[in-house]
């Protein structure tokens, strides 16, 4: 079942590649199909995961490669677990989002829809691989289609911003390629599952300290955590708008599992010794991202930095090592590719229509784009963590979970919510209400299908998982319930 | 008869090297009209002789026809059936490839027999086990090369070989230095001889024995093309027919690579000396891949370009041999890197410069520049080649992912981590002037709007080269077992 959800998006990529040149605008029909059939199965997943049993479940486990004289086993194994599971639901979900609101997309679709299908196969592939090498796989696998949909489809300086991005990334995922393979090697198994579970790394080739910073970094800039985070503003602002969101959804969530999965788990000895420092970064992530994001006059840039602090609420939340702090942190990661997500949606529509992101030229443009404005409002008092809606809970869970652990730093990390409040807020303000200015008053709302469906989807879950938020913690922490065991 | 039979891959080159020619000279006296029937029969020939040659060592296989000839001057084990499938593939996709360039030739028959004849050189080279036999190995696919290269006849061309010819010529005098260290300190010119010495050498042969292994690195390390014996590499590379440039870049390495692990791992195999060899090939292999990737950055010429990416990728390969003996001696996973690394980049780097003739000799230029926008005039081609230069920089599903992960855990597993790092880092840096060629073909405008069409010797091999990495990359386990099998011999 999950080597389906995982593939089935490359079937979608061979029937695009097939069809005839004149029919190129099939082709967006065929990735919406497919994305949604994608999610019906992921849902149905979701469904069927036994939670009182937990761990990993629709396990499938092949060998891969087989070396007899290294006696070195590489293994095609998937499988989900309570923490990756939604991680796979949310993928399936705005991979769908971002295939309808690219339904405009004119230039070369067929191509376009294609690196959308396989970006999203590499994206289920890392929250479902239960091999270390599976995992860098598709953790490799990811450049290719992030490359092409930057630099074809971005906008501004989108060639510089692809490079940066791959560059970044293909740095740090140099480093954990080495990690995991002196980790394989000393452990005697790739496989995730076992090394879940063994006891301290002995006898490693270099000290245990190294392995878990080699692999660190690459997650520390995926995450990604001050000083490796200056690739994000420059992908997120110049990437298309579908894939912003995905960016912002997903991508940036395979720092966040790689650290609890890997890092955490297989080396909570050093992850313990590490643990304050780790929730130092985070809280620096939390206050420098604030900060620099009060001072954005770009509307998507904003939001770019805005990730970057709220993603320190994920590391800092995992820095507290308990069951409370990794739920919190593992719930901030899915809530936040839903509120991010959505507000890249919602900031692409009034690019699209009034082609400047400048927040100094925008005034008064509720009154053009009511509905746009009311959906913009729900997403940022979900960001800003309104209780009732899903910001909060993951939000409050994180600092229940690290005030204990971390006290000064907690309440520095508080401070984040106030600043965030004032740049959502004060946003919101100068872009929607204010002075209707008369420039835009040919602009139209957000009327289509295709607009409206996603918007409304998202904002459904949103308010969801804020007034239940069991159906999402309890999941998550039967997956982080055994990482926060061996953290203990 | 028994020695003629395990002999028999090479000879049917060579025999048919010799009726290609003859057939030639034949239809010349027939008549100058029939040039297309003459043409395509050439072509079949050389294809039908790379065919049995492949037969043949498949029958070996099948029959378990293994076991020394020619009085222990060569052997016929798995490490050199491998080598012999290797290199027939890369002879086959060769041939396929130059039809196209030699349509205006009238040297076509003797193109052919020349990449027969060095070939057949390349597989005896994997087979011997004697120093002498290795020598005339080494020359006969050598002087076959230096004349491929010398082909066009024009300026670029002739300077090229020359070049090639003149260091070409220093390395074999280098190389015949060594052996001749060798045979002097051991009395004996067959590898195992020299092996049984080298294990009982006492501390004054000692260092006179790393003396000749210094003259030996020198003198092949010209055939693998590693740093500092990399001089003649780019303009060789430039100068020379494409198709015998992709020949050079992998079938001429991988026979360097095949010498070099008999010479060193079975005759210099011994603990203290190959302590003292693996570091040099650790130094090797970190000055070659971070020099071939800084220069391979500045290139805009992608001939220039796929040269210095050449030598890097060679830097990669020794990363497997420096693994060979850094740890216990009869750990094999360093040579078996190795050749699945050959393997897996005869498909890619093939590949990359078959995709480089179909689109340079429409565009008539070999300039980066000159590449923008051919994915709209070819789609396919460009489709090709960005798999190609992925699994060059290593990035799945190519196959070149799965041979650094290999060659790379080899490193790890013989305590070179800080190797592997810089095995890493270097494929961040190639990355960058791999995927500028993709950024171009599909982000730059198109000159023209006229298609690319590569005929069909082109696209076949093209085909074959593209479906052979991604199957390498996502089933990789037949070829890392028969890669496998091949250096138990060592063990």
């Amino acid at each position: 079942m999950l080597s389906f959800i995982v593939f089935f998006p490359l079937a979608g990529v061979a029937a695009i590649a097939l069809l005839p040149r004149q029919q190129e605008s099939w082709a967006k029909w065929i990735a919406a199909a497919v994305a949604a059939v994608v999610l019906a199965s992921a849902l149905v997943v979701f469904a069927a995961y036994d939670r009182d049993t937990g761990g990993y479940q629709f396990i499938d486990r092949h060998v891969w490669l087989q070396s007899d004289i290294s006696r070195f086993t590489l293994r095609y194994a998937l499988g989900v677990d309570g923490l990756s599971l939604p991680m796979v639901v949310l993928t399936a979900f705005l991979s769908l989002v971002a295939v309808l609101i690219s339904w405009r997309i004119e230039l070369r679709p067929k191509e376009y829809y294609s690196w959308l299908l396989v970006l999203e196969t590499s994206l289920l592939g890392v929250f479902s691989a239960l091999d270390l090498v599976l995992f860098f796989l598709f953790w490799e696998i990811e450049l290719i289609p992030m490359y092409f949909l930057i630099s074809i489809w971005g906008s501004g300086n989108r060639i510089y911003s692809a490079w940066k991005y791959v560059l970044y990334t293909l740095f740090g995922s140099s480093f954990m390629l080495v990690g995991i393979l002196v980790l394989g090697f000393t452990a005697g198994t790739f496989d995730i599952r076992e090394l879940g579970q063994i006891g301290e790394i002995r006898g490693a080739i270099i000290p245990v300290q190294a392995i878990f910073f080699l692999i660190l970094i690459a997650f520390a800039i995926k995450l990604p955590v001050v000083p490796f985070h200056t690739w994000l503003p420059d992908a997120h602002t110049d990437a298309p708008t579908a894939v912003s969101v995905i960016l912002a959804g997903v991508l940036l969530k395979m720092g966040g599992y790689g650290i609890l999965r890997l890092s955490f788990s297989i080396m909570p000895d050093v992850a313990r010794d590490a643990s304050v420092w780790l929730a130092a970064f985070a809280t620096v992530s939390i206050l420098y991202g604030a900060l620099v994001t009060l001072m954005q006059t770009d509307l998507k840039r904003l939001i770019a930095y805005s990730s970057v602090s709220h993603m320190g609420y994920v590391l800092l939340g995992a820095s507290a090592l308990g069951t409370v702090g990794l739920t919190g942190a593992s719930m901030q990661m899915f809530t936040h590719g839903l509120i991010t997500g959505m507000l890249f949606v919602l900031v692409g529509m009034v690019y699209d229509r009034a082609h400047t992101r400048q927040i100094g030229d925008l005034s008064g443009l509720a009154h053009r784009m009511p509905f746009i404005a009311t959906m913009m409002v729900v997403a940022g008092l979900a960001a800003l963590g309104l209780p009732s809606l899903a910001g909060f809970v993951s939000e409050v869970t994180v600092f229940l979970g690290t005030f204990g652990h971390h006290e000064l730093l907690t309440i520095l990390g508080v401070i984040g919510i106030v600043l965030s409040a004032g740049y959502i807020l004060w946003t919101i303000q100068r872009v929607f209400w204010g002075e209707p200015n008369p420039r835009w008053g040919e602009l139209t709302d957000a009327t289509a299908w295709w607009e409206r469906g996603p918007l409304l989807a998202m904002s459904l879950v949103i308010l969801l998982v804020g007034l239940y938020p069991a159906v999402m913690i309890d999941l998550f922490e039967t997956g982080v319930a055994p990482i926060a065991e061996r953290l203990a | 008869m028994e020695s003629v039979n395990r002999f028999g891959p090479e000879l049917i080159l060579l025999a048919m090297a010799g009726l290609i020619i003859l057939a030639d000279v034949a239809i010349l006296t027939v008549g100058e009209r029939v040039t297309r029937a003459k043409r395509i029969s050439t072509v079949v020939l050389a294809l039908a002789g790379v065919a049995a040659s492949l037969v043949w060592s498949a029958l070996l296989i099948a029959f378990d026809e293994e076991g020394e000839a020619f009085s222990g001057m060569m052997t016929v084990d798995k490490f050199a059936l491998f080598f012999n499938f290797l290199f027939a593939g890369i002879a086959a996709m060769v041939i396929l490839a130059s039809v196209d360039f030699l349509r205006r030739s009238r040297f076509q028959a003797e193109y052919f027999a020349l990449v027969l004849t060095s070939t057949a050189g390349m597989m005896l080279l994997a087979s011997t086990i004697d120093l002498i036999a290795i020598f005339v190995a080494l020359e006969l696919q050598a002087i076959s090369l230096y004349v491929l290269v010398a082909f066009l006849k024009d300026g670029r061309s002739s300077e090229a070989a020359l070049k090639y010819l003149l260091l070409g010529a220093i390395s074999t005098a280098v190389t015949l230095y060594g052996m001749a260290y060798l045979f002097g300190l051991s009395g004996s010119t067959s590898l195992s001889d020299i092996a049984d010495f080298v294990a009982q050498a006492d501390s004054d042969t000692r260092s006179a024995l790393v003396l000749a292994t210094v003259f030996l690195t020198a003198g092949l390390g010209f055939k693998m093309a590693v740093v500092p014996f990399q001089m003649w590499v780019p303009d060789v590379y430039e100068g020379a027919p494409t198709p015998v440039t992709a020949y050079l870049s992998v079938a001429s390495k991988a026979a360097g690579f095949a010498v070099v692990m008999r010479v060193f791992v079975v005759g210099l195999g011994d603990g203290f000396i190959s302590s003292e060899w693996s570091t040099m090939f650790a130094v090797i292999a970190a000055i070659s891949m971070s020099l071939g990737n800084l220069t391979a950055l500045v290139q805009s010429n992608i001939k220039r370009m796929l040269a210095y990416s050449s030598i890097a990728q060679a830097g990669t390969f020794l990363i497997g041999l420096a693994a060979v003996a850094a740890a216990d001696p009869q750990l094999l996973l360093g040579t078996s890197s190795v050749i699945f690394f050959l393997g897996t980049y005869a498909f890619t780097n093939l590949g990359a410069f078959i995709a480089v003739i179909a689109i340079s000799s429409k565009i008539g230029s070999d300039d980066i520049a000159d590449y923008s926008g051919i994915a709209r005039r070819a789609p396919l081609l460009a489709l090709g080649l960005t798999l190609c230069l992925i699994s060059l920089t290593g990035i799945p599903p190519a196959a070149g992912f799965v041979a650094k992960v290999y060659v790379f855990n080899a490193a790890v597993r013989a305590d070179l981590v800080w190797l592997a790092i810089v095995g890493v880092l270097n494929s961040v840096v190639s990355a960058y002037y791999y995927l500028r060629v993709v950024l171009h073909m599909y982000t730059g405008e198109p000159t023209s709007e006229e298609r690319i069409q590569p005929g069909p010797y082109l696209g076949l091999a093209m085909t074959v080269a593209v479906v052979g990495l991604l199957v390498v990359g996502v089933f990789p386990n037949p070829l890392l077992e028969a890669s496998e099998a091949a250096v138990r011999v060592f063990g």
